[in-house]
This record gives C-alpha cells, structure tokens and sequence, in this order.
C-alpha cells in the first residue's frame, strides 16, 4: 500500500518536472534536437537537474540491499553494447525526432486532451505491446533468456 | 536561442530527479517509463499494482498542469496524423528494444554511470537530432 502511494506521488511529482521542464512541448523538444537550427539547449538542463540529483540519491543508496520498504533493488545487470541496444535506440530517437515526444510526456499529455498527444500516445502503446507480443510468441527463447539471466525487465 | 529556459528547466529536472530517486530509495523500481508501461501491456504481466499507480500519477500530474499551467502543453508543431501513428510506434518499439528511454537510460541509467544507458543516449539524441534535420531542412518542417 505504501509502495503504490510512492509510485503514485512518483507519477505526479514526474509529470509535474517534465511539463515546467519543457519535456511536454513538442516543438521545444525539436528545439533541443536541432542542433544545426535555432538551436534550444533548455532540455540539456533538465537532464542536469535530473542527473544531479538522482545520482546523490544512488550514491547513498548504493550499498543497501533492499529498500527503505523492504522491497528487493532491482536494477539492471547488463554491460554488453550490443546491436539490440543500438537499433532500439536509433529506432527511438528517429521517432523522438520526428514527432518532439519520448513516453513520460506523451502520457502525461493525455491530460491535455491534444488530440495528437493521444494519437501518440496509442500508436506508442501498439509499439510497446507489438515487442511484446513478439516474445511472447517465441516462449522458448525467452525461457533461455530467462535462465541466463538476461533479462531486465524494468528499464 | 530566443525560446532558452534554464531555470524552469533545471526546477523540471530536480523534480524528475526527485521522483526517479522516491522509486528507487522506497520501492527499489527504476523510473523508466518506458519499462513501466511495457511490464502493464506485457503478456507477461508483473507487479501490477505499482505500474498503474505510477501512470495513474502521470495522468494526474498532466491534469494538474493543465489546470495550472496549460502553457505546458502549447505542441508548437503541426504533424499529420501518419507522421504522429509512425513516431508513436517508433518510439514504444525502440524504447523496449533498446531497454529504455530518456527516462530509463537518460536520466536513471546515467545516474548509475551505466555505459549502456550513456551510449543509448548518445544514440537517441544524434537519431532525434537526424530526425529532426530530416522532417526541418529536407522536409521543410511538413511531415
């Protein structure tokens, strides 16, 4: 119970960061991207403030071994650079571009009731659920990716 | 660099950096919205309860800002409906690819001076920015 209350504040207190951060401006997000136009550096400033301060708090965090609630850490294992990582990335960053929406402003924008935010935002789910659904349909793969402890569900 | 906003942006990011740090030191969950989101649609569906409860506070935050400050929302941009269906898919499906966004990778995974989530960056951020010359200085801004 207090754990889905910290989520829920969580949520709140993030959509309120990426609305006065900018992150729910599409055109300032474009802004920020391009680098070879009228060039916006503000959303460099969010990641600052994000970094400074969620940095501090790994740091302290960094030799516990479960939360403050008792919950298990779960933080990711992998190091690998792999091609994966790349493509997804690159995949992400050509849509970021083209339309100035990454995910937390996009549902965040539902509120706003912007009928482009909320188209957005449904083809974006399709998105998440289309990778999914994918793994889903190979169980076996998945299962072995499982045992070798690959996966790392929460990022 | 008529539209610069340093100080709202840095405020925005101190509270994002404040809540990714609320889940972690509480729960022990990384705030990646993106693997949020993907553990609710999954058909692999796990802890529930917390997903729907970050969203449902994301929503809430979007209502307060817009009674607050609907200004946050000014889209500033013109996208056909093809160009907003093809992004959004882009980006759910790159994200869970690629194990995270700019929240996942950008801020929670750089924290943790993770080299994966610093190259993901790099990477979204020149894509975005391809992204951006290709729909602005090919395109004309009209996509």
């Amino acid at each position: 119970m207090k754990s889905t209350l910290v989520a829920f504040i969580s949520g709140v207190v993030f959509a309120l960061g990426l609305g006065i951060g900018g992150m729910t401006q599409p055109a300032k997000v474009i802004g920020f991207l391009d680098f070879t136009g009228n060039w916006d550096p503000s959303l460099a400033f969010v990641m600052l403030g994000a970094i400074g301060v969620h940095s501090l708090f790994y740091r302290m965090l960094r030799n516990r071994s479960s939360s403050r609630f008792s919950l298990a850490i779960s933080l990711p294992s992998r190091t690998e650079i792999d091609s994966r990582l790349i493509g997804g990335s690159v995949i992400f960053g050509l849509g970021w571009g083209i339309a100035g929406y990454c995910p937390g402003p996009a549902l965040t924008s539902l509120a706003s009731g912007n009928s482009s935010a909320v188209i957005f935002s449904v083809a974006m789910i399709a998105g998440i659920f289309a990778f999914d659904f994918r793994r889903v349909l190979s169980a076996r793969q998945l299962r072995a990716e499982h045992f070798n402890g690959e996966i790392t569900p929460d990022m | 660099m008529e539209n610069f906003t340093p100080v709202a942006s840095l405020i925005g990011g101190i509270l994002i950096g404040l809540s990714a740090s609320a889940m972690l030191v509480f729960n022990g969950k990384i705030a990646g919205i993106s693997g949020i989101v993907g553990g609710l649609v999954s058909l692999r569906r796990s802890d529930t309860l917390w997903r729907v409860a970050f969203v449902a506070g994301l929503v809430t935050g979007g209502f307060i800002l817009r009674l607050l400050a609907p200004q946050a929302f000014d889209f500033g941009i013109v996208r056909s409906g093809g160009a907003l269906v093809l992004a959004g898919f882009m980006v759910g499906l790159g994200a869970r690819v690629g194990n995270g966004c700019t929240s996942g990778h950008g801020v929670c995974g750089i924290s943790r001076f993770s080299v994966r989530s610093i190259v993901a960056t790099i990477i979204f951020i020149l894509a975005g920015a391809a992204g951006v010359y290709f729909v602005n200085h090919l395109l004309g801004g009209v996509i």
